[in-house]
């Protein structure tokens, strides 16, 4: 064993696989440790509630390499400057102050919102939002009574949109001279609040949305890419390994069985094998994730009970009938040894130069398996996997708009798990099939 | 598949080879047609959720029935007991028109022999282009697109990496030779997986291509404007299947006949001076010509698993996507009309190689036993 690892290490392709698998498996360790699960899927299931103030549609950060800095990075101004708090009489304050902010761009931002805490019995207090650019009139926002949590969305208010001509965050940050571009300078929030209770206050905060966010970007639902892209990697890994362990295993198993024993068992096994030819597998698995479950599990029980009695029945019992005639067999039959522990023993072990390469390059084929299955729309309601992404991605229309970044990150994370073990399996099947090696 | 699959007639009289030949020939069609009834009869129990359907079936029915007596003015001045009883009747007839009044064991049979007998019958929700009901219907509208773009696809794929494993195996180590090697591991992503960069770059990025479906629309008048413009819509989801599987079919097919060339005889043919290609077409392709035509016909029939996935992503308006329609819709007709199909076909191919195998590999010695 040792010295075909050795052997194996003699093949860049090898190392290079068993990095690229070492980085994942890396990556795994650190989703499973830094977000723990029931966190992650509280973050990814959440939806949009879960991330109010990342922007929609971002494209990662480190595109603003390319872009020179010119992409929008989002602002969250809280800070509150030349407060003052007037009575009115009748218990009536009234509370000012504006939140300044530098916005240095000329592409405009993605969306606008303000976020209000208000903190109150019975009565909530009256705010009054003015903007004021670098230059230029005061524009008048909203006149609003929030609820203690609640969030104004300047973008989405059509009143607004009609009054202005346009778009907020257009229209908010525009030059009357130059169209299409930002005008950089200082903007201000400014709020007016009547506060109506003693006690109560108000905590107004703007954020600016961007068109950048995070290492990975968002989707459509604000959600940080990077959490399924990390996540994504420990259930691919695990999905791709287990699928592949379960079916080719039990294959061996069944095939040593069959080879062994003859007769009945071994007709038995080859019918079944043929009736799982006919079955077609992609519709099964496609009629379990609609009718039954769309589990990740349920899917990889079904993947592995109709990869048990797969084509690989047949080149592994070819073997097991070559290796039954050997002298080694007959030897241990001599003295013998009972035939359970003969398939386990004797045969099993000696298939595994065969199995072992097949069973690495397996392994793409599951982990593509539950992107597809995602793709379809039977992917697993709750658990953030590459191929959710990829789906959410094409139902967007991100292929049709160009969001390049949404489709393309998961796509290069499972091209780059299918490359290792690719790799790492070609590169097994020259170390244990020798006939290969010259070639 | 021959070698494992002979079943030889037991007992030491020595029958006349021909007569072998059929009982073999029998034995493997009866052993192909029971696989084919326990695989559709399996697939029709998964598709009905093992009797399940049924009764999302009858509360939909029963659904329907109360909206249609709320609707209906004369029946709501009927008394309430007396319209229970008239909205009990219309349940019951429905519950019959579609058998449901049947235990599902029983229908399940029957779904079988109609299946095996390819008596499709309707559809439940879908409709053909033409709006016919007809699952034969259903199927005969779809099977064209798929069979265009599979079949073409294909053929193009595997005289393509045929051929270049040919000229590669001739003279590997060369640096052609080494780049299908090191190219041969992309193979590990299915088609849409390519479909989706294709259309990326083709149809978003540069616009040189449909994003998908198969014909403009309105469809160009003429018969050469409308073949232009499927050819143009085939581009993408060809490329598609191209780059999925070319380079680990050329590697495999290489390898495959490296294999056959480095034997004893091989060589000796060399020796004796014959022709490069005298060698490779008596000595290589000869001998591997069994495994050649068994992968290009289970390539053939197994193409269309892919096209599920792959029709959808290109809105390709074929069998794969039919199907997964069917899935979505809980049309288990249309289901296992699909799959009675694809069973027969297979069944129907695996048998004619196993002849076939019969014929071109005097190897397989039909009923001689003993064989591993």
């Amino acid at each position: 064993m040792r010295s075909s690892l050795r052997e194996l290490l003699r093949y860049p392709s090898a190392v290079a696989g068993l990095a690229i698998l070492a980085f994942l498996v890396a990556v795994s360790v650190y989703a499973v440790v830094a977000i723990p699960y029931p966190e992650a899927i509280r973050l990814w299931s959440g939806g949009e509630a879960a991330w109010p103030r990342n922007p929609r549609y971002a494209r990662p950060e480190w595109l603003n390499w390319l872009w020179g800095g010119r992409l929008v990075r989002t602002l969250v101004v809280t800070e509150a400057q030349g407060a003052t708090e007037r009575e009115l009489g009748g218990g009536v304050r009234e509370l000012r102050y504006h939140l300044p902010f530098h916005y240095p761009y000329q592409r405009f931002p993605s969306e606008l919102a303000v976020f209000v805490r208000a903190d109150y019995r019975d009565q909530a207090p009256q705010l009054e939002l003015v903007w004021a650019g670098p230059a230029g009139p005061e524009v008048h926002l909203a006149d609003l009574s929030p609820r203690r949590e609640d969030v104004y969305r300047l973008s989405a208010d059509g009143e607004l949109r009609d009054r202005l001509g346009g778009p907020p965050e257009v229209v908010l940050f525009s030059a009357p001279d130059r169209a299409g571009q930002a005008r950089p300078g200082t903007y201000a929030l400014q709020v007016r609040a009547f506060l109506f209770e003693p006690g109560s206050s108000v905590q107004v905060e703007l954020v600016v949305y961007g068109e950048v966010h995070g290492l990975a970007g968002t989707d459509h639902l604000r959600r940080d890419l990077l959490l399924p892209l990390l996540w994504g990697t420990p259930i691919a890994l695990a999905f791709g390994l287990l699928a592949a362990v379960g079916s080719s295993l039990s294959t061996l198993v069944i095939a040593a069985v069959g080879a062994w024993y003859g007769g009945w068992v071994d007709g038995l096994i080859q019918r079944v094998t043929e009736v799982n030819l006919i079955l077609p597998g992609l519709p099964i698995l496609i009629m379990i994730g609609t009718l039954y479950s769309r589990s990740l599990w349920v899917i990889l029980g079904a993947v592995v009970v109709l990869g048990v009695f797969g084509g690989g029945i047949k080149t592994y019992r070819a073997l097991f009938l070559q290796v039954r005639e050997s002298p080694y067999v007959e030897a241990a039959r001599a003295y013998g040894v009972g035939n359970l522990r003969m398939v386990a023993v004797y045969l099993v072990p000696r298939a595994v130069p065969v199995l072992l390469p097949q069973f690495v390059t397996l392994i793409p084929g599951f982990v593509f398996l539950e992107a597809t299955l995602a793709l379809l729309g039977l992917g697993d309601p709750v658990l953030p996997t590459w191929g959710k992404v990829i789906e959410d991605a094409y139902r967007a229309g991100a292929l049709y708009v160009g969001h390049a970044y949404w489709v393309l990150e998961p796509a290069f994370l499972l091209m780059l798990s299918g490359l290792a073990f690719t790799l790492l399996g070609f590169a097994l099947d020259r170390v244990f099939n020798p006939r290969l090696r010259e070639l | 598949m021959v070698q494992a699959a002979v079943t030889a007639p037991r007992g030491g009289v020595r029958q006349h080879p021909a007569v072998r030949v059929l009982l073999y020939a029998l034995a493997r069609l009866a052993a192909l047609f029971a696989a084919v009834v326990v695989g559709v009869y399996l697939t029709i129990l998964v598709a009905n959720m093992g009797g399940y359907v049924d009764q999302i079936k009858r509360a939909e029915i029963r659904e329907q029935v109360a909206l249609a007596v709320s609707l209906n003015e004369q029946l709501r001045r009927l008394p309430a007991d007396v319209r229970e009883r008239v909205a009990e009747e219309m349940v019951r007839n429905e519950e019959r028109r579609l058998g449901l009044d049947r235990p599902f064991l029983s229908r399940s049979v029957a779904y079988l022999r109609d299946a095996l007998l390819l008596r499709l019958g309707f559809a439940e929700r879908m409709t053909s282009d033409t709006g016919s009901r007809l699952v034969r219907q259903i199927i005969l509208d779809r099977l064209p697109a798929t069979l265009l773009l599979f079949l073409s696809a294909q053929l193009l794929l595997f005289f393509t990496s045929v051929a270049a494993a040919l000229v590669l195996s001739r003279r590997y180590g060369s640096l052609a030779d080494r780049l299908v090697v090191a190219l041969a591991p992309t193979s590990a992503a299915p088609a849409w997986f390519y479909g989706i960069f294709l259309i990326l770059v083709f149809a978003a990025g540069l616009r040189w291509l449909p994003f998908g479906g198969m014909v403009d629309a309105p469809p160009p008048e003429g018969k050469l404007a409308y073949a232009a413009s499927v050819l143009r819509h085939m581009v993408l989801p060809l490329s598609s299947l191209a780059l999925s599987s070319i380079f680990l079919s050329v590697y495999a097919w290489r390898t495959f006949f490296l294999i056959f060339s480095s034997e004893d005889y091989v060589e000796l043919a060399r020796a004796k001076g014959l022709p490069d290609r005298l060698v490779e077409r008596r000595y290589i392709l000869r001998p591997a010509l069994p495994t050649i035509l068994t992968s290009f016909a289970l390539g053939l029939i197994g193409a269309w698993t892919g096209a599920i996935v792959l029709e959808t992503v290109f809105n390709w308006p074929g069998l794969g996507r039919a199907l997964y329609q069917a899935v979505g819709l809980y049309d288990t007709p249309v289901i296992v009309g699909s799959t009675i199909l694809y069973a027969y076909l297979l069944a129907v191919t695996v048998f004619a190689l196993d002849v076939v195998y019969a014929v071109v590999d005097p190897r397989v010695r039909v009923g001689a036993g003993g064989q591993g």
